[in-house]
């Protein structure tokens, strides 16, 4: 029992080790990446290539002093950052890195992901709510407008790899991929459905977790040409840093399990590379998605609240459901 | 519990984007009554940086009064002192050699495309798209170099003078423009396959905020607002001034009425300015840039006076009633954006409030300009 427990407390220590570093850093992957796109430097002062320039702005929102508005819920204000944090720093103990780095294998790891992305909209809501400014309600609403409609595609999509996989183990789902390309989900010829459509369905995948991290085309929440800056409008301090680090954070977690659901997790492409560690093949499918999704963000404008709701009710939804039968037949034929 | 904020009887509560808003640009206020995302009523504020242009005009002498008119609009500063200089040039009757007209031509369409860049930049920027602002800066950044060579100055010209110019232009000067025209064409065909092809920009513009002709013609709207509602009219080619008449343009004009529309004209008059500028340069005559007897003190006998030339952002008429004195009688300066702004409040109601913040950049306001 109290190994156990020390097991996951130590887990839960990497577990915050590896996203404050990974949202630290991802920061300065994204401003050099914003810098390369726009043929200007970036941050390039503070150390090599700017590499101390995380550390330097944690340590000035650190100094900064927290001011909390006149009439603002003070509970509700201050508990609002961390709900946001804690669940994305709680997804990472499940997620599988190889066959032998996980922190915590659980047979509901999917389920679990889930359950707390879906509880990081409410921190939103109460960051919101709670700031008592006209901007950051408006803001609120929207985010969970958006975020019950691209939750619902998401599970139908993992409803419909459960079901070829037959398990919620994220370990599990792994291993059924294995060993070359082709037995990856996003096109599983050799793979157990043979679902041709399945592209398609890593692409909406892709799309919802865009979309429930908040991230561009996508970021209505904190759109800064209308709503300023959303949610956090009123945040200063570290306030503000665990709201940026929450957000980098679960794009991470989706870019995660995107790979766990889609690319094979950490299956080398070809069975002859496999003497290349798991670990290794898996973050390099990581960051690959997370450099999409830092050239999406400085490429495309932002779509309106309209055009978002109607891609999600009236594409992703049905297309998903759609996949989902499709899936279930194909299982049934072969 | 946080206090709760206050609304209207109706449920509706009072936005207020502004005076300092990032979609604003500038120290715009705009009083924003919204029922949930939709707006109800908008009521646009101006005044917050009014400087008394049109009294320190009638305060100082005409040459002290040079500076002022670049200052009103930072992005497309020659074309205002054009319509001044040729304003006060009518009245005083001074003769302007050809080579300097031929020259305050190309400044000011040069000016033209940069303030045109600016505004692409930075209303892809209000759409949420970054990067487009830093490519066009990049594009406006060796109009800047070209010019700063000659004037003396990168964004507030004082480059004109009564019956000519401050400086001649350089070999070295045409030099980088013909080599400036076919790089902003590549640009060109590059933002019409980074920006005007997106599907995302597409959607978002395509029958935003529908502005009739009759709405247009109501406001005094002009420029591409005027022009992207299917109203042909271009001070350039209604009343000809300068040696326009001698130059090959057209004067794009679209049909849709939508935020699209007032897009793809400001896009097409970019290749429009470029077509003058190297008709401009093809043509330049030599001779001399000032007149030989340039007038040391300009009293314009009494009179009433005015000017139209077309801007970046439209027509802009200078008046001007002289007594016969050292300093005009009053100076009234007509300013474009100032009309087209004042469409905002009528149209925006009853749309969201993004669609709303893209319709208002599309408008390309700049703020001093309506203070003034």
């Amino acid at each position: 029992m109290s190994l156990t427990l020390f097991n996951v407390i130590g887990a839960v220590i990497v577990a915050i080790a590896f996203v404050a570093l990974n949202a630290a850093y991802l920061v300065w992957a994204e401003r050099r990446g914003a810098g390369r796109i726009q043929r200007r430097p970036g941050p390039n002062i503070n150390g090599p290539l700017g590499l101390l320039q995380p550390p330097a702005d944690g340590l000035k929102l650190m100094a900064k002093q927290l001011v909390i508005p006149g009439g603002a819920d003070k509970v509700l204000f201050v508990a609002a950052p961390v709900l946001c944090m804690f669940p994305a720093l709680m997804s990472f103990v499940t997620i599988p890195f190889s066959e032998t780095i996980v922190a915590h294998n659980i047979n509901v790891g999917l389920l679990m992901i889930f359950a707390f992305a879906a509880s990081g909209s409410m921190a939103l809501l109460f960051a919101g709510w709670s700031s008592r400014n006209k901007y950051a309600m408006m803001s609120a609403v929207r985010s969970v407008s958006q975020a019950v409609a691209y939750e619902i595609p998401m599970l139908i999509t993992a409803i419909t790899i459960v079901m070829i996989t037959g398990s919620l183990n994220l370990m599990d789902i792994v291993n059924q991929q294995g060993p070359s390309v082709l037995h990856w989900n996003i096109l599983p010829i050799f793979g157990e459905s043979k679902n041709l459509l399945m592209p398609l369905s890593f692409l909406l995948f892709f799309v919802c977790t865009l979309a429930e991290t908040n991230r561009a085309p996508f970021d209505l929440g904190e759109a800064e040409s209308e709503l300023v800056a959303g949610f956090h409008i009123e945040y200063g301090s570290m306030g503000f840093g665990l709201f940026f680090m929450a957000e980098y954070a679960n794009i991470v977690i989706g870019a995660c399990l995107t790979t766990i659901l889609f690319l094979g997790g950490w299956h080398p492409p070809l069975p002859m590379l496999s003497f290349i560690p798991g670990v290794v093949w898996f973050l390099l499918k990581v960051y690959a998605l997370i450099a999409t999704v830092i050239w999406i963000r400085w490429t495309f404008p932002r779509t309106t609240i309209y055009g978002l709701l109607n891609l999600s009710w009236k594409i992703l939804i049905p297309f998903s459901l759609f996949n989902l039968l499709l899936t279930a037949g194909l299982l049934k034929v072969f | 519990m946080s206090k709760p904020i206050k609304l209207g009887p109706d449920e509706t509560f009072v936005l207020n984007v502004g005076p300092q808003h990032p979609a604003t640009h500038g120290v715009l206020r705009v009083k924003m009554r919204m029922d949930g995302e939709y707006i109800v009523d908008a009521e646009t504020v101006i005044g917050y940086i009014h400087r008394m242009h049109e009294k320190m005009g009638e305060l100082k002498t005409y040459p002290q009064f040079l500076m002022n008119l670049s200052r009103m609009d930072y992005l497309g500063a020659v074309g205002y002192s054009h319509g001044h200089i040729l304003c006060v040039e009518k009245a005083a009757g001074i003769e302007v050699p050809e080579r300097a007209e031929y020259i305050r031509v190309i400044m000011v369409e040069l000016n033209r495309i940069a303030s045109h860049l600016f505004w692409f930049g930075a209303f892809v920027m209000d759409l949420g798209g970054f990067s487009p602002l830093m490519y066009a800066l990049q594009d406006r950044e060796h109009i800047l170099d070209m010019m700063e060579k000659v004037t003396g100055s990168r964004l507030t010209y004082c480059y004109f003078r009564f019956g000519g110019l401050f400086n001649d232009i350089d070999d070295e000067f045409i030099e980088a423009a013909r080599r400036f025209i076919p790089r902003m064409r590549k640009s060109l065909d590059k933002y019409d396959k980074l920006v005007t092809g997106n599907i995302i920009f597409r959607k978002r513009l395509e029958g935003n905020a529908y502005l009739s002709k009759e709405t247009c013609r109501k406001y005094g709207a002009s420029s591409a607002v005027a022009r992207g509602s299917g109203i042909n009219f271009d001070v350039r080619r209604n009343e000809p001034y300068s040696v326009y008449p001698e130059f090959d343009f057209d004067i794009p004009v679209f049909h849709e009425c939508d935020s699209l529309a007032r897009y793809n004209v400001r896009m097409a008059e970019i290749e429009q300015s470029l077509r003058i500028v190297e008709q401009a340069l093809d043509k330049l005559p030599d001779g001399p840039i000032m007149p030989k007897k340039a007038p040391k003190i300009i009293k314009p006998p009494a009179g009433d006076y005015y000017q139209a030339v077309e801007t970046a952002r439209g027509s802009f008429g200078v008046r001007l009633v002289s007594d016969g004195g050292k300093t005009p009688y009053r100076m009234k300066l007509r300013s474009p954006t100032y009309s087209n702004m004042h469409l905002f409040d009528e149209t925006c109601k009853g749309m969201l409030i993004m669609d709303a913040l893209a319709f208002m950049g599309s408008l390309d306001l700049v703020i001093p300009e309506i203070d003034r």
